[in-house]
């Protein structure tokens, strides 16, 4: 990269800068930066008000309930499952790489329909059983975290994978090799040597589960301090003519993405080490 | 007997990488298992450390029937090619790491890390990452790792392999030293003859999946028993019906009896050595001498020369033999 080319052509340089930017600036930064100005209009106000209000403050507990679970589930399901793909050989292999990278391709919306064909009390064909329990899946929390869980199935899968096969087994083979067991030879040797990808899905699952809407919104009854989530709170504020406070969530939700982006920033290098 | 292999078989697919081997290797001793790529070695060893599990036969380790003990309990050493250092831990938590796993108390473990550390020179690396050690370093690490837990037999696959020349020559003297220290049951796989040759007590060479012979280094060389343990030990030609090393030719420039006469197409200089290709009627035959030895006989391209074996030579049949050059 010593001598990367400075000024071939300089009109063609600046109108792809221009482009890039100019795109970049219209889709993300300007309707965002927008956002942020309105939440602000008049002052900490909208923002004090939005967090005094026990719906707004109900919603952000219930997604925060939701997204903590669903990543803790997605986080233990992703490295077992990311184990059993890179380390062992079985029948029907190939099919669950592919049923894992399905929810990336289907549209939320039709992950919530699925869910509640099979979950639902009157003819689903689980609901009954599962509700003869004493649980209810749908129009519900669990229902909820099944939701979130399947749109976040891919991302820790996907961050570890790679790693895991980069590694090989070499390390694994000495541990057993000088007498650990299996459990020891993942607690000691596998996982410290994938911590960062899994750190780095464990960030993309929570960002993923915190914005969530389509899935959700099918499941859920949408219960204003019950059953309903900040994203569906931001639609449902937004409709009822309080966009003050629909602004102020949604800036909350941003804070989230935004954490969550520096957070993959500063695991990015030592990932890459 | 440390390690008793009995008809053991093992096939990848279609592959047979071993077909009814039986070794038995003695105690304390460093033995090769010697063979070109893909003959089986590698893969006798992982069978014998529980890394890969035979088809069928069994192996014994130290009188305990092992065939089926998972790797964990076999109480072997293991040294990859590779290295297969732990790359988050420090060097002395690498060397700690099967202690730690047994349980053993912590001044019990600092005490045996600083003492292999010293053996392995690595002493003053004892709180680097492996990442800040050299491919020679590292691979003594782990030859410590493998020795902290005090393990039956040491079993070492192309050690020094993946090292350059010079670092492994030295490696493979300080190995010999280093058994003649601990005296631990050592095998170790190898592709090299000279490796072989120089480190082992005992070589077992394997070709495709199969032993063809076992023993000392100065029995292989000089009674192989068939061409192929021949040839892959060192050089070999073909002089008239034998084959034989091309050192142990001896080269007149006048007609002796009982000789071959034949004519030099080629002399090349090697170091101190000097190679001369001789085309006989019945074929091509290749002499090494010295350089001085050479010289006095004044070889040239296109001089008369007659050859013989010298006397003792090692010599085997050249009939149906596929290694001639």
């Amino acid at each position: 990269m010593a001598s990367r080319p400075t000024t071939p052509s300089r009109p063609t340089t600046w109108l792809l800068r221009v482009i890039a930017i100019g795109y970049v600036f219209l889709l993300v930064a300007w309707p965002v930066g927008l956002l942020v100005q309105r939440t602000f209009s008049n002052g900490l106000g909208n923002l004090t008000d939005a967090l005094g209000d026990p719906q707004v403050v109900s919603s952000l507990q219930l997604t925060g309930v939701i997204a903590v679970s669903a990543t803790l589930i997605n986080l233990v399901f992703g490295v077992t499952v990311s184990m059993l793909l890179v380390r062992y050989e079985f029948p029907g292999k190939r099919a669950l790489s592919a049923l894992i990278d399905l929810p990336l391709s289907v549209s939320p919306v039709v992950v919530g329909l699925a869910l509640v064909l099979a979950y639902n009390t009157r003819d689903g064909v689980l609901g009954p059983v599962v509700q003869g329990v004493g649980l209810q899946i749908i129009f519900s929390t669990p229902g909820m975290v099944m939701a979130t869980c399947f749109v976040a199935l891919p991302l820790v899968v996907r961050e570890v994978v790679p790693v895991l096969t980069e590694i090989g087994d070499d390390q694994e083979q000495a541990a057993r090799s000088l007498g650990a067991n299996g459990p020891q030879t993942f607690w000691r040797i596998t996982l410290p040597s994938i911590k960062w990808a899994v750190a780095y899905g464990v960030v993309l699952s929570l960002a993923r589960a915190v914005g969530e809407f389509g899935a959700v919104k099918v499941v859920s009854s949408n219960v204003a301090n019950r059953s309903q989530t900040a994203t569906l709170l931001v639609e449902a504020k937004y409709q009822n003519f309080q966009q003050d406070t629909a602004y102020a969530t949604a800036f909350l939700l941003i804070l989230v993405g935004i954490a969550a982006l520096v957070v993959v920033a500063l695991l990015r290098p030592s990932n890459e080490k | 007997m440390s390690i008793e292999v009995r008809g053991l078989n093992k096939s990848f697919g279609d592959f047979v990488a071993l077909s009814d081997v039986n070794v038995s290797l003695p105690t304390g001793q460093l033995t090769a298992l010697l063979g070109p790529s893909g003959g089986g070695k590698s893969t006798l060893l992982r069978i014998i450390a529980g890394l890969d599990t035979a088809d069928s036969g069994s192996v014994t380790i130290e009188g305990v029937e092992a065939t089926h003990l998972p790797p964990q309990k076999r109480n072997v050493g293991f040294v990859f090619q590779h290295y297969a250092v732990f790359k988050h831990m420090t060097v002395a938590k690498n060397v700690a790491f099967g202690l730690e796993i047994r349980k053993r108390p912590k001044a019990e473990i600092a005490e045996k890390v600083d003492e292999l550390l010293r053996l392995v020179h690595l002493s003053q690396f004892a709180h680097r990452l492996p990442a800040q050690l050299s491919g020679g370093q590292r691979q003594r690490m782990a030859l410590a790792r493998a020795l902290a837990v005090e393990p039956s037999v040491l079993l070492l696959d192309e050690p020094f392999g993946a090292l350059d020349a010079k670092v492994r020559k030295e490696l493979r003297d300080w190995l010999r030293r280093l058994h003649d220290e601990v005296h631990v049951t050592t095998v170790f796989v190898t592709h090299d003859q000279e490796e072989a040759l120089e480190v082992a007590d005992e070589i077992v060479v394997i070709n495709e999946g199969r032993v063809e012979q076992v023993g000392a280094p100065d029995t292989l060389y000089d009674e192989p028993a068939n061409d192929f343990v021949m040839g892959f030990l060192g050089e070999i030609t073909r002089l008239g019906d034998v084959l034989l090393r091309p050192h142990d030719i001896a080269v007149s420039t006048a007609a002796v009896p009982d000789a071959l006469a034949g004519r030099v197409t080629r002399v090349l200089r090697v170091g101190f050595e000097v190679r001369v290709s001789v085309e006989t009627p019945q074929g091509e035959t290749l002499v090494v001498m010295t350089r001085t030895h050479a010289r006095s006989l004044g070889l040239d391209v296109d001089a008369a020369v007659w050859l013989r074996p010298e006397p003792g030579a090692t010599t085997v049949p050249a009939a149906g033999s596929s290694l001639v050059r």
